[in-house]
């Protein structure tokens, strides 16, 4: 959000715990109401600030999985078992606790509804979330571009948003959806099951005569391959937008 | 001490927090945390350019603008540095060894009225810094990371290294400077991120 973050410095403020939602074992949503929410865009992130007793304090970002039309600022977080932060908004906050919050960050990963580019969304893992800012943004718009999601997760029960993604596609409205489980074949699973590879891409990506947006978000490894896999088609490298996390799951190495 | 930036005496209920020695705490900026791994971020796919035609370059305000080839950067006098790197995304590293030519070197005989300076990289990306701040044994066009050359994903063949500012300003499969009289915002400083970006004065978005 350009405009709100011109008109100064991005300050600090309370988020209250309205619903929290879990959406896989190790993953849940926590919907944050902020009351001087200034607006987002579609894949931006937050920064989350935590206090102890003695003053000791943690942050990291995570990316909102809100679209702008939202009530709520949601974050979807995955909860790493040797992290400082995520075990304890997966576990230990509660509906009516409070966090310490500041953005929304970022003018790079963005996309907006009224791009009428083919858009192309390659996610791996908890790598999602922004992109689901993206469908759900795109679910709210009067004209919608056409889009494909290609989403590599381990497992079926380790899939984010999967009954949401299916309605998304149920609504019939050009959204396009290509899963892949990298360490699962579930009887009846109609998806791929292996890593992404330059076959899978050429299969679910846009021609390039088309000139996609393409967002891809994940772990590096995954990020790294799946954007070489793209350049490998002579998408112009302009087109990608990549947003890489390391080991903690926040955006950017957060 | 950094207690006084919370909201109103703000604790966050039952979080404790992973400590740490004060002899690390006190070489972290604010806001950073430690780790021993080596995050990658960048804002698209990663270039991987042909050495053969590899070049940097000193462009912008100066009479007459300087080239090197890959073969004539790495003949160059070089430095070894260990150095702690924050990055602003909130991880931050210690003791990363980096091989590479100082800035100092490259500018060496250079006249200029410029100020500020625009690094400028493959896959189209800049950063803007003050002068003075690659100058004095300050900045590094660095090719070896660990002593081995520098990984594509970490910015190899050659970044720039500017240890005392948020990673972002070691900018990335570096190409060469401008030198520049006024201070142009580079990629992440339109984008929201701060213009000089100084971890100890957290210094990480505008306005901070």
């Amino acid at each position: 959000m350009a405009r709100a973050a011109l008109l100064g410095r991005l300050s600090w403020q309370f988020g209250e715990l309205v619903e929290l939602v879990h959406e896989t074992p190790r993953v849940s949503s926590l919907y944050f109401n902020i009351p001087m929410w200034p607006g987002h865009l579609a894949g931006q992130h937050v920064d989350v600030r935590l206090t102890a007793e003695d003053g000791y304090q943690a942050e990291r970002s995570y990316s909102i999985a809100s679209p702008p039309e939202a009530r709520w600022v949601a974050l979807t977080v995955e909860r790493l078992d040797d992290g400082e932060v995520s075990p304890y908004l997966v576990g230990e906050l509660k509906v009516g606790d409070k966090v310490e919050l500041r953005g929304p960050i970022g003018g790079h990963f963005v996309w907006r509804a009224g791009d009428d580019r083919p858009l192309l969304l390659v996610a791996g893992g908890s790598g999602v979330v922004p992109l689901m800012a993206m469908l759900r943004h795109r679910a709210t718009a009067p004209h919608k571009a056409p889009a494909r999601l290609l989403y590599s997760s381990r497992a079926l029960a380790d899939i984010i948003y999967r009954e949401e993604i299916d309605r998304l596609v149920a609504a019939n409205d050009g959204l396009l959806v290509s899963h892949t489980l990298t360490r699962e074949k579930p009887a009846g699973w109609s998806g791929y099951t292996r890593r992404i590879d330059a076959a899978m891409v050429k299969e679910v990506a846009w021609p390039k005569a088309q000139t996609p947006a393409v967002f891809v978000c994940g772990p590096t490894p995954f990020v790294e391959t799946a954007a070489d896999l793209l350049v490998g088609l002579e998408y112009d490298p302009l087109w990608i937008k990549t947003e890489r996390f390391g080991a903690t799951g926040g955006a950017g190495g957060g | 001490m950094r207690d006084t930036h919370r909201l109103m005496g703000f604790i966050s209920r039952g979080f404790k927090g992973r400590r740490r020695d004060t002899a690390s705490s006190s070489r972290l900026p604010p806001g950073q945390y430690l780790v021993n791994d080596f995050p990658v971020l960048s804002a698209g796919p990663t270039p991987r350019p042909n050495l053969d035609q590899w070049s940097f370059s000193i462009e912008g305000e100066i009479d007459e603008p300087k080239r090197w080839t890959w073969k004539e950067l790495l003949a160059l006098p070089s430095d070894t540095v260990t150095k702690d790197i924050h990055c602003v995304t909130k991880w931050s590293k210690f003791d990363t060894t980096w091989k590479g030519v100082s800035l100092d070197t490259l500018m060496e005989g250079v006249e200029t009225a410029a100020e500020y300076i625009t690094a400028f990289c493959d896959g189209g990306y800049t950063t803007n810094l003050p002068l003075e701040d690659v100058m004095d044994g300050k900045a590094w066009v660095a090719y070896e990371f660990d002593g081995q050359p520098l990984h594509p994903e970490h910015g190899g063949p050659a970044r720039l290294l500017v240890p005392h500012l948020y990673f972002w300003k070691s900018a990335k499969w570096v190409r060469g400077i401008k030198l520049e009289k006024e201070q142009q915002p580079g990629f992440w400083e339109s984008n929201g991120y701060h213009l000089y970006g100084d971890p100890w004065r957290e210094q990480r978005y505008w306005g901070d």
